[in-house]
């Protein structure tokens, strides 16, 4: 008998977690994208533990699509990024602030 | 607990493994000062993410896992990470919202609290198999995967691979290199460089006139991406002591 999908679900849970709470506390912006990165595995995890536990393949094909919306992701943002700091020096998040009112 | 200790020992030993692999690595995100070692602690996570889809059967994701994020994406990043140069630590002392990083918390660990109560609990069960069963006996894996992607879901792939398309379009449209009046280059970026074509155009007077040199010789050699006004500029101002 394989380990139940509490324990996985569990995990899962603790990883958004600390994606998310990453995300609200970094200011240097690839870190916060990187803790973006990781709240995307975590949901990964629980599809996968879901399509596990109900014998269906559709979760797993939902982490299929998931990955490639991540890539697809990645690139852009990483590209706006690199556009961002071309015009300016600053390496944080706070340092963006043109929109501010 | 005991419910761990209901699965074989190689199956939980593995799962305990993999998840404080995972555990430590997505805490190593977070906490790390440089972003190079968090690039590198991100991809522990995702190696024992992998690991523990393979524990779940779900071998060929568990080899896109390692192959597309630890090995294209968090290449990607660290890619970023050296061209932008982000080396230089966090200001920490400059706050601009004290109360964000306790309030991050709290909230944070209140929402891990419910969703672990969640998962704890019974989950809504609907009905079994409705696009496939995952692990039938004597199939592989990826056998029941890509019978699901080119037939069940044939619209949504298809679709990715237009979002796909798009996103390497806007990524070369955003990396281009701005041209044109209202592009103009960054300006620390056109500071440095016209430093640097002063300190060439200063000599530029006897090595010119006695070399022979054309003065486009003289100047700093043009980025490949350099556009034409960038590169009058320099002319320009390499030719300046002779006029």
């Amino acid at each position: 008998m394989s380990v139940p999908g509490d324990f996985y679900l569990t995990l899962s849970a603790v990883l958004f977690t600390i994606g998310a709470i990453g995300l609200l506390v970094r200011r240097n912006v690839l870190v916060m994208f990187m803790c973006v990165e990781l709240m995307l595995n975590a949901a990964n995890l629980a599809f996968v533990t879901f399509a596990r536990e109900l014998d269906d393949v559709g979760g797993q094909t939902a982490v299929f699509f998931v990955l490639v919306v991540a890539a697809a992701e990645v690139v852009v943002g990483l590209g706006i990024i690199v556009a961002i700091f071309r015009r300016r020096v600053g390496a944080t998040a706070d340092d963006i602030h043109v929109l501010k009112g | 607990m005991h419910l761990l200790l209901a699965a074989t020992v190689p199956d939980a030993l593995t799962f305990a493994v993999a998840a404080a692999i995972s555990v430590i690595g997505a805490l190593g995100v977070v906490l790390s000062r440089n972003p190079v070692h968090s690039a590198l602690m991100l991809i522990m996570t995702l190696f024992g993410v992998a690991v523990l889809f393979v524990e779940e059967n779900a071998q060929f994701l568990a080899a896109v896992q390692v192959i597309v994020y630890a090995g294209a994406i968090v290449v990607l990043f660290l890619f970023v990470i050296m061209l932008l140069g982000v080396d230089r630590s966090e200001a920490l002392a400059s706050e601009p919202m004290p109360a964000q990083r306790w309030l991050a918390l709290v909230l944070g660990i209140l929402g891990c609290a419910e969703v672990i109560l969640l998962a704890r609990g019974k989950w809504p069960v609907g009905a079994h198999s409705v696009s496939g069963v995952a692990n039938p006996p004597h199939t592989a894996n990826v056998t029941v995967l890509g019978r699901s992607v080119f037939t069940t879901y044939l619209l949504p792939f298809e679709i990715t691979s237009a979002l796909l398309v798009i996103a390497v379009i806007g990524a070369v449209v955003l990396a281009r290199r701005p041209r044109g009046p209202e592009g103009e280059a960054p300006a620390s970026g056109t500071g440095s460089e016209q430093a640097a074509g002063e300190g060439g155009g200063a000599g530029a007077p006897e090595r010119g006139a006695g070399a022979g040199l054309a003065p486009a010789e003289l100047a700093p050699q043009p980025e490949p991406g350099g556009t034409v006004l960038e590169e009058e500029e320099r002319v320009s101002v390499a030719q300046r002591p002779d006029q």
